[in-house]
């Protein structure tokens, strides 16, 4: 029955106009970004290497697909979640405004698996969300740009890696990125499962996003234990690959700490859903 | 031999905050009946269903379904049902088509294109599978919101205010959809409605409640005719009419329509013997004629 559901979320959501909206707004911002990168982006280039030019000097393809693929990355990673939270936010409370909730819930089907199969229905659409991502900003990007070195500039300074040493950390970072955005996806399936109207669960989803993205940010000793829990503070641990060494241990912790927040949050949706009065 | 009993309510409560909504309700649906479900705006019928349908929990009080509790059946009872609650709400943006393949896959029944189309027909929407949610009268609706009750063949058919917002012609149609279901697929249905004469017209069985209590239950012909109903008689002269009859039958409440037609309120099995009497003292009648008297019947009972 699981599988039937998940089936059936799969056909509501390609049939949703919204669906489209996030796969449609990405494509733009990208096209954008590549049109901006190939009309301009040597003075871009020139702008952020110009402190090392005493120090370094730079040959060859500098500004090649695998450091656009980057730049997009960095840019975009932060509105994904709204495009995410957009379709997942309405997974269960579109049905109560929509009034098929009364439909779903009176056939032979427990509320548990209604809420598992829209988990994994919005797993699958972050997933490809994310695939389509990563094939813009690095294939096409690539197709677009050649490919050639990595330079990153971090907070330690730069990092320079080679063109065949780039593509495990790419296909390892776009792994993190997703378990971040699938976190957006619970968190607002999680929110959905409380509320009777589709805006309700995205507005919240973003407001809290904003709100731990503040606090994991303010330099405040008041926060400091509770920031490494927060998921927004392991939200660009996809980063870490492009750094030398790469930090595993940190990865890894921000791995299991996403993990457990998608656990508890598809856990908290389940019991909300199962004692949940359906009277809309 | 015993009568099977499909659905068992027995003391049901809900309250929600402070309002107790449904109190100690009490009601026996048997095999193959059509169960007229009454009471006025607010009685407390939607919410019995509701929990009868395990959307709501109770607070207390037992449901027994095909003999069976939710405890440990939900899939197994709610596979055996098929249920309109207030209105049928589909997808939108899907067809009449996809809508109905979306809750048959999640019905307990493999249910085949050939047969979505058949019960298409079957409700009289020939020729609209593929047309999308959203253009569909409110009338359209609820006939495939009764296509999506019977896709999966369920025993039991439960309707909550099926008609409501439709127009005579509507009405009349779900009200024969409903019949058919009774007399050529033998389904038992639950039916509750406002419209208090289509009750009467269709159902067998009913129960009345009223401020979540149960007022009354029983056979709907036996309920109606232990019952004095009113009379609209016609005649030519209406004054010795009124005397003959109050004469002969002690009668009191009697009402002047106009200078020809006046209403008594009489047992039913005495209408025959008022006609007779006027006739024998040469009083011309012109009309006898029952008013509806469920209406009649259930203001009564919620009043008392």
């Amino acid at each position: 029955m699981l599988l039937k559901n998940t089936y059936n979320e799969f056909i509501k959501i390609l049939a949703k106009p919204r669906s489209y909206l996030g796969i449609g707004a990405l494509t733009l911002l990208i096209g954008i970004i590549l049109f901006a990168m190939k009309a301009d982006g040597s003075s871009f280039i020139s702008f952020v290497t110009a402190s090392f030019e005493q120090t370094l000097s730079f040959n060859g393809n500098i500004l090649n697909g695998n450091l656009i693929g980057f730049i997009i990355l960095q840019m975009l990673i932060v509105h994904i979640p709204l495009l995410v939270a957009l379709v997942t936010g309405d997974l269960i409370s579109g049905e109560a405004a929509m009034g098929t909730v009364r439909m779903l819930a009176t056939k032979p089907i427990s509320r548990t698996n209604i809420v598992l199969s829209k988990f994994i229905a919005g797993a699958v659409y972050t997933l490809i969300l994310t695939i389509w991502l990563g094939f813009l900003a690095l294939i096409v990007a690539k197709w677009i740009f050649g490919t050639g070195d990595l330079i990153v500039l971090n907070s330690d300074g730069l990092v320079i890696l080679k063109s065949d040493d780039v593509m495990w950390r790419y296909g390892l970072s776009f792994l993190v990125a997703y378990l971040a955005l699938l976190t957006i996806s619970t968190l607002s399936i999680c929110l959905s499962a409380f509320a009777e109207n589709s805006i309700g669960p995205i507005v919240s989803t973003m407001a809290i996003i904003i709100l731990f993205t503040i606090i994991g940010s303010l330099d405040v000793s008041v926060f400091d234990n509770v920031k490494p829990y927060l998921f927004t503070t392991h939200m660009a641990s996809w980063r870490s690959f492009f750094e030398d060494p790469v930090p595993w241990g940190r990865i890894q912790e921000s791995i299991i700490i996403l993990l457990i927040h998608n656990v508890i949050l598809v856990s908290i949706a389940i019991f909300k859903f199962n004692k949940k009065d359906i009277t809309s | 031999m015993s009568i099977e009993k499909i659905i068992r309510i027995n003391k049901l409560s809900k309250k929600f905050g402070s309002f107790h909504a449904v109190r100690d309700v009490s009601f026996e649906v048997n095999k193959g009946d059509v169960f007229g479900f009454l009471g006025p705006n607010g009685a407390g019928k939607s919410t019995t269903i509701r929990c009868m349908l395990s959307l709501i929990k109770n607070d207390s009080g037992t449901i027994e379904l095909f003999g069976k509790s939710y405890d440990k059946n939900r899939s197994e009872i709610l596979s055996k049902i098929g249920s309109i609650i207030e209105k049928p709400d589909f997808y939108k943006y899907l067809s009449a088509e996809k809508n109905l393949e979306i809750f048959a896959r999640i019905s307990g029944a493999s249910v085949s294109k050939k047969e979505i189309q058949e019960m298409l027909d079957f409700v009289g929407l020939s020729g609209r599978g593929k047309d999308k949610i959203g253009g569909f009268s409110h009338g359209m609706k609820q006939r495939l919101g009764i296509a999506q009750t019977l896709l999966h063949q369920p025993e039991l058919i439960i309707l909550d205010e099926p008609t409501t917002g439709l127009d005579p012609q509507g009405i009349v149609e779900i009200r024969n959809l409903i019949l058919r279901l009774k007399t050529e697929q033998n389904k038992t249905v639950l039916l509750s409605s406002h419209q208090l004469s289509e009750i009467e017209l269709i159902a067998n069985r009913m129960v009345i409640i009223n401020k979540g209590k149960t007022i009354v239950e029983g056979d709907v012909k036996e309920l109606l005719n232990a019952q004095e109903i009113v009379v609209k008689i016609e005649v030519d002269r209406l004054n010795d009419a009124c005397e003959l009859i109050s004469n002969s039958f002690g009668t009191k409440e009697m009402n002047s329509i106009n200078e020809q037609e006046f209403e008594i309120n009489i047992e039913k099995q005495l209408v025959p013997k008022v006609n007779g009497l006027l006739v024998q003292h040469g009083i011309e009648v012109h009309s006898i004629e029952p008013k509806r008297k469920l209406e009649d019947f259930f203001m009564k009972i919620i009043q008392s």
